[in-house]
């Protein structure tokens, strides 16, 4: 083959090239107005970067579909129930979403959840340990079973699905011998293990709560894109920072006034959203978030740039583990008891299904942690929806399923666009 | 030409029974581009190995930096002096965009751990601008850029440590033919900007078309050193093969091919 290669060698190479303009003619440029954002928000249609559209549409029509068969579905107080009765497998997805972020997979965080909740049980009821400590210590032990699972991971080179199915059984065989004799610890029923799940904020509280949270992130949107304007970046008008901030107020401040008709906004919930939104900012603000992407998008290219990818890995499995054993806890907390069954049933399956179905990849390096609220929404409404229905688990087993596939489609459909888009093109 | 900035005299390397290099010379000097050729497994990619500490030399030669001996044991080494490499296969990441893949590991940031995005995609955006490098949107991930835009984008990242030597392994060889224009327009902008280069390429019209020198290695050996402005294509291959009667030249009077055909890869 032969290959001419045109450069253009004008004579005073360089020095001829008029200054690059601050802004590319080619950056389509977002207008402030309606029609502007409408315009962006098809192009990023075509651009097959949906977001988080198609679970917020998947909620609604679930919304849609159940409060017609049965209008209890949006009452305050089933909607209430639902936000407490997410929060344990909540949590767990959160740390699922770590691992998927590093492309790696955590089978053992059913157990890990169980093991927790036996050793919260068995600290608080049999040791007469303090319940503030009793809590500190079961999560400290995910903690460290994640930090050994990571270890023998990062630094011995087993496959992290592997190490982890060692752990499902093994770390469920240690649960099983802290119960002991007894199939079944009942914890105090009024003591800090209860109170997780059963503290509901007062109205006032709940605005408070909502209003601050908004302000907060209105202010810093705002300084950030003072900044970027300042720095001659492109950067979004007080407009648009404003629609945004209305679009997310929506949900926030229709929530809390929801939750307010029953008993307020429940504590366990808001636990959950809490660790989501430190989450997301620690994955989105933090150099260790970004080189948490960085290793689940390149790990050889991670360690090129000096990234530690040993103990990126440890420590995300670390974490994982830890956030299992506070699902551990809540589990227990909801049910006042630790029992043989707390975490070896279905919350492994569903946490990595809620996951993949609020939006995180498989294939690693893509997600957020946001996911862990959609798609915990939306496998909670299922299961609410089709219990007020009066259906069995069978039936929501098979929907479940249904919705897990077309996320996971979804998201190898979007995985392939991405790679024939970076192999075209100039 | 210049004072050269990089030189090394009599180096020798040796992978077990095999010996790669063998009382190798090279220098490349401040603004100059210099070509590395030679046939598969000649000790190129093994040369620049050396140079950037990923496998230091046998004892005996000698490397001089602006003059003064130094010795390159670790990739930090030739980092600190100022020796930047790229390799073929691109060290990016390709969920992240261009200004995250830029600072990569090397993060601007604010408080104890945060990011400065604004400041990290400000100084993308005058390295890009001071390369007369176009591209709309630092936001866009790096998997959705083309091959000679992500070659460019690993360029460029190796700048920001302000490099005075950079080494480039083969990096057009998966690239079309515009897009390796834009690479070759980069090469030469960072010429012009006073940095030493030193470029492998199998592709002789790239060589011919930015290259100052061309340094031809022979089984792990020196095989010549060419100006390449009065060097003829036929010289250079017949350093390569080791033979004036060589198959690119018997190939080209028989068919009477243009003298600047493309050796094969
Ligand atoms: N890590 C290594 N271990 C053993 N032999 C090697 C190693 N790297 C290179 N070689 C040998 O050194 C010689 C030169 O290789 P290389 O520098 O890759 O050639 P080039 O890049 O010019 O094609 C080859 O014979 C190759 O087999
Ligand atoms: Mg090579």
């Amino acid at each position: 083959m032969t290959q001419q290669t045109p450069v253009s060698k004008a004579p005073g190479r360089g020095g001829a090239e008029s200054v690059a303009p601050k802004r590319d003619p080619r950056l389509l440029a977002t207008v402030a107005s309606p029609k502007g954002w409408l315009d962006a928000f098809k192009r990023a249609l075509r651009g097959g970067d949906l977001g988080a559209l198609p679970v917020v549409i998947g909620l609604i029509l679930i919304a849609v579909v159940f409060q017609s068969a049965n209008d209890r579905f949006l009452s305050p107080q089933n909607l209430s129930n639902l936000t407490v009765q997410i929060a344990a497998i909540g949590l767990m997805t959160t740390g699922v979403i770590m691992v998927l972020l590093l492309g790696e997979i955590d089978l053992s965080i059913g157990s890990v959840a169980g093991l927790a909740a036996a050793a919260l049980a068995v600290l608080a009821v049999k040791q007469g340990v303090s319940e503030w400590v009793a809590i500190a210590l079961a999560v400290g032990l995910g903690l460290l079973v994640g930090l050994v699972h990571g270890f023998i991971f990062a630094k011995l080179g087993v496959p992290a699905f592997v190490v982890t199915l060692a752990g499902l059984l093994g770390w469920q065989g240690l649960h099983l011998y802290l119960m002991g004799a007894d199939g079944t610890i009942n914890t105090s029923p009024s003591g800090t293990i209860a109170l997780l799940t059963q503290t509901y904020f007062v109205s006032f509280m709940g605005w408070a709560i909502a209003v601050l949270a908004l302000g907060l992130y209105v202010v810093s949107v705002f300084l950030v894109e003072r900044r970027r304007r300042l720095a001659g970046l492109p950067y979004k008008p007080l407009t648009g920072v404003l629609f945004r901030a209305a679009l997310l107020a929506v949900p926030i401040l229709g929530g809390v006034w929801v939750l307010n008709q029953y008993k307020g906004v429940p504590l366990a919930f808001l636990i959950f959203v809490g660790f989501v939104v430190a989450l997301d900012l620690i994955l989105r603000k933090t150099r260790y978030g970004r080189m948490v992407y960085a290793v689940g998008g390149n790990a050889e290219a991670a360690r090129r740039a000096g990234i530690n990818v040993d103990l990126i890995r440890i420590s995300v499995f670390g974490i994982a583990s830890a956030l299992a054993a506070l699902g551990g806890v809540m589990l227990t907390s909801r049910n006042f008891a630790a029992s043989v069954s707390t975490g070896g049933g279905e919350e492994l399956m569903m946490a990595i299904a809620a996951a993949v179905i609020g939006g995180t990849s498989l294939f690693g390096g893509r997600g957020n942690a946001y996911s862990a609220l959609l798609g915990g929404l939306v496998l909670g409404a299922i299961a609410s929806g089709l219990l007020l229905l009066q259906m069995n688990t069978s039936v929501r087993f098979m929907i479940t399923a249904g919705v897990l596939l077309v996320a996971v489609i979804l998201d190898s459909l979007s995985r392939r666009g991405r790679k024939t888009h970076a192999r075209g093109g100039a | 030409m210049s004072t050269p900035v990089l030189e090394l005299s009599g180096i020798s390397k040796t992978f077990g029974a095999v010996r790669a290099l063998s009382d190798v010379d090279f220098q490349v000097g401040e603004g100059e581009v210099v070509a590395l050729l030679g046939d598969n497994g000649a000790g190129k990619s093994t040369l620049v190995k050396v140079i950037s500490g990923a496998h230091p030399a046998d004892s005996g030669g000698v490397i001089t930096w602006d003059g003064k001996p130094v010795s390159i044991g670790t990739p930090a080494d030739a980092q600190r002096l100022g020796i930047a490499t790229i390799y073929q296969d691109l060290a990016l990441c390709d969920n992240l965009d261009i200004v995250g893949n830029l600072f990569l590991g090397n993060e601007k940031l604010h408080f104890p751990g945060t990011l400065d995005e604004v400041e990290m995609e400000s100084r993308a955006r005058e390295l890009l601008d001071s390369l007369s490098v176009r591209i709309p949107n630092l936001r866009v991930p790096v998997a959705s850029l083309s091959g000679g835009q992500r070659q460019i984008i690993a360029i460029a990242r190796s700048l920001l440590g302000q490099p005075r030597v950079v080494m480039l392994d083969e990096p057009t060889a998966a690239l079309g033919v515009a897009q390796t224009a834009q690479v070759l327009d980069l090469i030469e902008r960072l010429r012009d900007k006073g940095l030493g280069v030193l470029l492998i390429s199998h592709n002789m019209a790239d060589v011919r078309a930015v290259a100052d020198r061309a340094m031809v290695l022979r089984l792990g050996r020196n095989a010549g050193d060419f100006p390449i402005a009065d060097t003829s294509y036929e010289e250079i291959v017949a350093a390569i093969t080791g033979a004036a009667d060589n198959p690119v030249s018997r190939r080209s009077e028989r068919t009477g091919a243009s003298a600047l055909a493309t050796e094969d890869k």
